[in-house]
């Protein structure tokens, strides 16, 4: 058995107990004087027009898919482009056949319209 | 310096099957974007060139299908994959001719959903061809994805909604489940290769754990009890045609990739009690399934209760592999698989037939008297009906006549008691089809579809039905099943 780790377990009770102690101390302790002004989501920023929990488009779902799924697309584009001289030809073809797959779901987003915001 | 793998035409052809349902997909999403959902494209025909193409490519390779292992350890190509491989793209190839007349009848024809279609196929190939941790997962997903989508496809349909969000969310969490084992066996044993990673850690209490978890996160995706409890909700809202795609090409894959999981685990059968979980498992599977069928009045429904008992007579000859390593059990279970998979296609085939293009006919009562005003159809649901009893001379009779025969051979006998008791019991519901069809008068004037297509799909599962049935031997069965059992020792030599 590995016991390497064992220390850790020592850690979490002393990690959880910390935050409670701050968090009861300061509710005890800490004096209290509520205003409007105070209680905004945010205090100092621009004062909210309207409540937050309202209808959004759905388009912003669509949006959030498209960005997730080209931001994951760079993710695996930085190794190869990091190893692109040692992975040579190999490595560009198989990369083509990754962007070319992208490509054709950018494609058919395009052509299916969902680039469209209206 | 990186070791750049040397790759030639000939790794790709072991992979030709996946290969044509993926990229087909690719190029249906293609077409689709290209004709902007224009009207009058011939999608189900041309998506059914896929798994045709992949039977073809099976066939190419029939005999040289020797157990070779392409990408590493990525890929393996045996006659057990390509048989189960088969399996799939007839339950496919069925599935698509049915959709296409039912999208028709919804008026919900859109090339996505065939492109699905042929990506979760592809995902179902790789599940059932590998035993790498990576690839099994990566098949997994791809199959399941696809198939979350398929469910939830009638977006006005709240049930069908609710099968969509449903099998989602559990699938989510299965695969997790699934990741979670794998994770611990790699953890143990510094592999992620199966066969290897199990040979290393056979001694380890966490690999054996790791092991189970990854066993249970398969049950699911073969909807055995205790992690059945999605399949009645799902089965019953998902798109008629899509349940009878996930009723039998999902469950044939499910039960390649166990069954080479099991074949894996075997340095550990002696370690962990493997044939008395898998013994439990089936008998709950079976009995629960039975029991909650009997009393079931809408006909998805009844069958997806009817796919868990099936799931547990499948699971009889994994108990009997388990114990015995005896592949006559597996071969068994590959031609139940079949035989379920005609039954199961034509008897969704005739609910979708009467579907006209208001609504569906679901409900049993709905039957009455049916099997006078369409004899053709009724007749054929009577023999799939007959052969989901499992009543000679029926397909069904014989599949679970082999998967019992084994169990009894190995001196399961107390198993195979419960379950002819299950049988025995399931005849109730399936009967009770029957009598609505020919005893009952019917109840109103019920408007009833047709379909040209569907009919022959029909026509096709029912022949197909009796030839299984009346000429057991001609599949009895598929060249070298064995050699799943000659892989394993195969890989346990090479590995020494």
């Amino acid at each position: 058995m590995d016991w390497s780790y064992t220390p850790l377990l020592f850690v979490l009770p002393l990690a959880l107990m910390i935050p409670i102690v701050m968090l009861v101390l300061t509710n005890v302790l800490g004096p209290k004087n509520p205003s409007a002004a105070k209680s905004v989501p945010y205090e100092s920023g621009i004062a909210p027009p309207t409540s937050a929990e309202q209808r959004f488009p759905v388009r912003f779902y669509l949006v959030a898919v498209s960005f997730l799924l080209f931001d994951v697309e760079a993710v695996f584009l930085f190794p190869w482009a990091v190893r692109f001289k040692e992975l040579g030809w190999f490595g560009f073809g198989v990369m083509s056949i990754f962007l070319a797959i992208l490509v054709l779901g950018l494609v058919y987003e395009w052509r299916k319209g969902g680039l469209e915001w209206d | 310096m990186l070791a750049i793998p040397e790759i030639g035409w000939s790794d790709l052809t072991p992979l030709l099957p996946f290969l044509i349902l993926c990229v087909g997909g690719l190029v249906l999403v293609l077409i689709d974007a290209l004709i902007r959902g224009r009207a009058g494209f011939p999608w189900a025909p041309v998506t059914a060139l896929l798994p045709a193409a992949a039977l073809v490519a099976y066939a190419a390779r029939w005999g040289d299908a020797v157990g070779e292992t392409v990408f590493g350890t990525m890929f393996i190509e045996d006659s057990f994959g390509s048989t189960v491989g088969v399996l799939i793209c007839i339950a496919t190839l069925l599935a698509v001719f049915l959709s296409g007349s039912y999208l028709d009848k919804v008026g919900r024809t859109r090339g996505e959903y065939y492109a699905l279609i042929a990506f979760s196929a592809s995902g179902l190939v790789l599940f059932a061809s590998t035993t790498e941790l990576l690839s099994l997962f990566l098949g997994l997903e791809l199959l399941s994805i696809p198939v979350y989508v398929l469910s939830g496809y009638l977006r006005k349909n709240p049930l069908s909604l609710e099968a969509g969000m449903k099998y989602f969310l559990l699938g989510a969490f299965s695969s997790a489940v699934f990741l979670f084992g794998g994770a611990l066996i790699y953890v143990t044993t510094g592999t992620t290769d199966l066969v290897e990673g199990l040979r290393l850690g056979a001694g380890s209490p966490l690999a054996q754990l790791g092991f189970l978890i990854l066993l249970s996160g398969l049950l699911f995706k073969a909807a055995t009890v205790p992690f059945h409890m999605w399949t009645p909700d799902v089965y019953q809202g998902a798109p008629t045609a899509v349940t009878a795609f996930m009723a039998t090409a999902v469950k044939a894959a499910a039960f390649g990739a166990l069954a080479r999981v099991v074949a894996a685990g075997s340095p550990l059968w002696d370690n962990i009690p493997l044939t008395q979980v898998l013994w439990w498992v089936a008998v709950l599977t079976m009995t629960v399934g039975n029991l909650a069928a009997l009393t079931q009045t809408n006909v998805k429904r009844m069958l997806a209760y009817s796919s868990i008992a099936h799931a547990g007579y499948l699971l009889i000859g994994l108990v009997v592999f388990s114990q015995t390593g005896d592949h006559d059990a597996l071969s068994g279970m590959l031609y139940y698989l079949l035989a379920y998979t005609v039954m199961n296609i034509g008897a969704f085939g005739v609910v979708i037939y009467w579907a006209n293009h208001e609504r569906e006919h679901l409900e049993i009562p709905q039957y009455a008297g049916l099997g006078w005003r369409t004899p053709a159809l009724g007749l054929a649901m009577s023999v799939f009906m007959i052969s989901l009893a499992g009543i000679p001379p029926t397909a069904g009779f014989f599949g679970k006549y082999y998967i019992f025969r084994s169990a009894i051979e190995h001196g399961f006998h107390s198993l195979i008691i419960i379950a002819v008791l299950n049988s025995a019991l399931s005849v109730y519901y399936y009967l009770r089809v029957m009598v609505a069809l020919y005893m009952r008068k019917p109840v109103a004037t019920l408007e009833l579809g047709r379909s040209t297509v569907v009919g022959a799909v029909v026509a096709v599962c029912a022949v197909a039905t009796f030839w299984i049935g009346f000429a057991p031997d001609a599949f009895s069965f598929v060249p070298g099943v064995p050699s799943i059992v000659e892989w394993v020792q195969g890989a346990a030599i090479a590995a020494r």
